[in-house]
């Protein structure tokens, strides 16, 4: 990152001015720093998705099969026939633009292409020349164009710059969802081997070690047990986890990036205390599972197949387990699939019970037919029966806010809890303002696959509008930690944070909880999971 | 020289010379009042059925609402009924307030960069040009139905009383000047058109994003709206033999009645055009809208269940293989499995 531009510089560097050539006569450039590496073969291979190859998006040759127009063709019929979102999409759009500059990476890039009216027109213009009879008679001047492989080098490039957010969707009178049309667009892309490494990797990986940084059985033990370690000696109590325990009351199942990397594995350390002390107050019995080591969904950013493939494990392991029903951990993406796909999908769950939280008898009456809990919805019902002895006070060093992850937002419409959540356990919290939050939300910029190493242009610029709204709260309240309930969040929001807005760290709601949240039989705690001082505690 | 709207602009004078010209020309008041009327209703009924039916029949595999505020979770947390619809019943009011109100479209905001800043500011022209032009039209469209109907519905004739409110004119005994009741809906209509298409020229982005196919039905409806104007105020047209050839489509014994005017063909025309062409067009957004499934489905997945038609079973990695691979390890690790 020593050649990135500055935050001012790249700030000054939007033009939203659009260019005099018409976008189709503007041909697209692959520009370092703003795409994924091509995805490695033996991960396309290993999961038995067609034309595993080596290729590299800046060649010429992106060495497809003979007859790629043919599948893309076909393949397109077929997705308009399943998907009537699809179709409807590709039809009604009367480019009114009202959602133009709703998307954080025209917002952040300036590039026409980011509009999503346009990232769809990329998209519809294939649409009319291969299925409308207007396309078919008039070409251009009905929009259409053919697939040519400039044109597959274009759809590729900018329907790998959208997170599948939503946010233009909300904004649509038609309620026209670009993130739908990229999940066919990418759809399509993976019947051709044109998939990023990025998401091909991590899927691979899940599908073998039930997780998508490949961590196996063992390892993922070893690595809580690190966790359980470092526990001990900040607040004096060992905490036992279950792992793979048949016959436990709940299975957990949270994104596998809180047990890899900071600031992720405090929220994983926060799910540990709650859940030990739950198992001391009230003698609730909650599992890990190895098997299912992994709430986030890679699949769904590759194929609709795909991510059926890989969500299928959750409910598979709570029928093996015999579990009465199943708690998420906080990841953004995994709740889209969760909430809008599972049961569809992989249901009916009808091994599982509906669930009830045992200690306070709520009925979780909204996830009576998926029956999994969201763990935001568990902890804000203990608080609200005083289930939870709580310190918020051991948060005071904190000035709080919430970030909105765009899936729980958008696909789901969890607001409320996660800062009931906040509220209780901190004592410090100002929201960003209302254009910037809930169903409004701006994305992180790394979302849907996007949070690799090489796109950090992308994802520094896409996450702007996200940053921006932070530095207002940061300027104006003091905001020094950005909360959120989304693992990728978590992964990509300290380097924008880094980038954008120095002074400001990334947490998950679960880690403020058991900052505060005082265990039957601690010692006197003088640091929080992260090590640091507690508030009045710096000399100690 | 922007060719996109110049093609449609093109387009719809070729189409008023072709209507002019047919009738005081070549006399060909049979073909465009009685013919094509009915080929142009038949083409649009066919259509938009033709188009409902092909996304009717798109499977809806999942129930994907985009929730656009508080979900139905616990008892003491306040949902957003309408906004994150838990019921069927929300859906409609969701539904209604969508395509009466354009709810979403009232979110819209503006947003630009200022002094290193992101600046937000609330963007309501196009949601008030968007309603004065839906409603407008809708208005329109109600008043002629006097045209097609003995006696005038009540309704019908309380609409135009409505509509024509502001009057100019001076009636007494002696001195009677002044135009007859000026419609709002035709000038509001014609203001909006305009409106929506000055936008489409003058803001950067959406002239960018605009095809030819978004001129053409503006320079339509503003052909229709022109004209029908031009007959009402100006080139007064034999309101009588107008109704008595629009009454004698509706009731299929056609006429051609003498001496209605010219102008009336050339706007009869233009709206067989506009129905001929909706059917295939963007303006299906009118039937679209109904069927959209982030707006049409409520967001209650979680509890009931959506069932996909086209659900297949899929290639699944086992606990079995799984546990085969990793089993001794497992063990060594002191993780429980199933076979020793």
């Amino acid at each position: 990152m020593s050649d990135f531009p500055k935050p001012d510089q790249l700030l000054s560097d939007i033009d939203r001015k659009p260019p005099q050539m018409d976008w189709m006569d503007t041909p697209v450039t692959i520009r370092k720093g703003m795409y994924c590496y091509a995805a490695n073969p033996k991960s396309v291979e290993y999961t038995h998705l067609p034309f595993p190859h080596q290729w590299n998006p800046l060649d010429e040759d992106w060495k497809l099969p003979e007859n790629w127009q043919e599948i893309l063709h076909e393949g397109f019929k077929v997705r308009l026939e399943r998907f009537r979102s699809f179709k409807l999409f590709m039809d009604i759009c009367v480019r009114c633009g009202a959602c133009a500059d709703k998307c954080h990476f025209f917002i952040g890039t300036g590039d026409p292409k980011n509009m999503p009216v346009l990232r769809a027109e990329l998209l519809r213009s294939v649409y009319r020349n291969d299925f409308t009879a207007a396309g078919k008679i008039l070409g251009r001047l009905a929009g259409a164009r053919p697939l040519t492989m400039e044109v597959l080098k274009e759809l590729w490039y900018y329907f790998f710059q959208c997170t599948e957010c939503r946010r233009c969707s909300i904004f649509c009178p038609y309620g026209i969802d670009t993130a739908e049309i990229t999940m066919m667009a990418r759809e399509l892309f993976n019947l051709i081997g044109l998939n990023i490494d990025w998401i091909a990797t991590p899927v691979a990986n899940c599908y073998r070690t039930g997780n998508h940084l490949g961590i196996q059985p063992h390892a993922f033990k070893d690595m809580l047990e690190f966790f359980m370690d470092d526990l001990e000696e900040i607040t004096g109590v060992r905490v036992e986890p279950n792992f793979n325990k048949k016959g436990a009351d709940i299975l957990f199942i949270t994104p596998s990036g809180d047990v890899f990397a900071d600031p992720g594995t405090y929220t994983c350390m926060g799910y540990l205390l709650l859940f030990h002390y739950l198992k001391e107050e009230y003698g609730l019995d909650v599992t890990w599972s190895t098997y299912a080591s992994e709430g986030g969904n890679f699949g769904s950013f590759t194929s609709h197949e795909m991510m059926k493939r890989l969500n299928s494990k959750m409910y598979a392991e709570a029928k093996r387990l015999g579990v009465k029903w199943i708690l998420g951990g906080e990841c953004g993406h995994m709740w889209r699939v969760i909430n809008q796909y599972m049961d569809t999908m992989n249901g009916p769950a009808d091994f599982l019970e509906e669930p009830v939280s045992p200690i306070t008898g709520t009925k979780f009456e909204n996830a009576k037919s998926t029956k999994m809990v969201h763990l935001s919805e568990f902890t804000a019902d203990l608080i609200k029966h005083g289930k939870l002895n709580l310190d918020p006070s051991r948060n005071d060093n904190l000035i709080l806010t919430y970030h909105d992850s765009c899936n729980p937002a958008r696909g789901m419409g969890m607001f409320d809890e996660p800062r009931y959540v906040i509220q209780n356990v901190a004592n410090n919290f100002y929201d960003m303002p209302p254009n910037t939050i809930r169903e409004q939300t701006f994305c992180c910029g790394s979302g849907s696959g996007l949070n690799a190493g090489e796109n950090m242009e992308l994802r520094l610029t896409g996450g702007l509008p996200r940053a921006n709204a932070v530095k207002y709260v940061h300027e104006k309240y003091g905001v020094n930690m950005l909360a959120t309930i989304c693992a990728i969040d978590r992964a990509a929001l300290p380097t924008l944070m880094d980038y954008w807005v120095p002074g400001v760290g990334v947490t998950g709601v679960t880690e403020m909880v058991a900052n505060a949240l005082i265990l039957p039989g601690e010692g006197e705690r003088t640091t929080n999971l992260r090590g640091e001082p507690l508030p009045g505690m710096e000399d100690e | 020289m922007n060719v996109k709207y110049m093609y449609s602009l093109l387009a719809v004078i070729a189409l008023f010379l072709l209507a002019y010209l047919g009738v005081e020309a070549a006399g060909l008041e049979l073909l465009f009042g009685i013919i094509i009327p009915y080929v142009a209703v038949a083409a649009f009924v066919a259509g938009v059925v033709y188009r409902v039916m092909g996304w009717a029949r798109s499977a809806v595999p999942f129930r994907i609402p985009s929730t656009c505020g508080q979900q139905k979770s616990l008892p003491w947390i306040k949902p957003n009924k309408f906004d994150n619809p838990f019921t069927p019943g929300a859906v409609v009011v969701r539904m209604i307030l969508e395509v009466c109100c354009f709810r979403s479209l009232f979110r819209n905001t503006r947003n630009f960069i200022q002094e290193g800043k992101i600046a937000y500011q609330l963007e309501i022209w196009l949601w008030v040009a968007a309603l004065a032009f839906h409603y407008a039209f809708l208005t329109v469209i109600v008043r002629h139905m006097r045209l097609f109907t003995e006696p005038v519905p009540a309704l019908i004739k309380l609409v135009e009383t409505v509509d024509s409110f502001f009057r100019f004119e001076i009636l007494t005994d002696t001195i009677r000047v002044g135009v007859p009741g000026l419609y709002m809906s035709g000038l509001v209509l014609l203001a909006a058109v305009a409106f929506l298409f000055i936008r489409r020229i003058v803001i950067p982005h959406v002239k960018y994003i605009s095809l030819p196919a978004d001129f053409f039905p503006l320079f339509l409806i503003f052909g229709i709206a022109f004209t029908g104007i031009l007959m009402r105020y100006f080139s007064k047209v034999n309101i009588r033999a107008a109704k008595e050839l629009t009454l004698g489509l509706v009731s299929f014994h056609p006429t051609i009645p003498q001496g209605i005017g010219v102008v009336f063909y050339v706007h009869l025309f233009f709206v067989c055009i506009l129905l001929a062409y909706f059917p295939f067009s963007k303006l299906m957004h009118m039937g679209g809208v109904f069927l959209s499934p982030t707006r049409n489905l409520p967001g209650n997945s979680r509890a009931v269940r959506h069932v996909n038609p086209w659900n297949y079973p899929v290639e699944v990695h086992t606990y079995e293989e799984y546990e085969e691979e990793f089993r001794e390890k497992m063990i060594e690790a002191g993780l429980p499995v199933e076979k020793e």
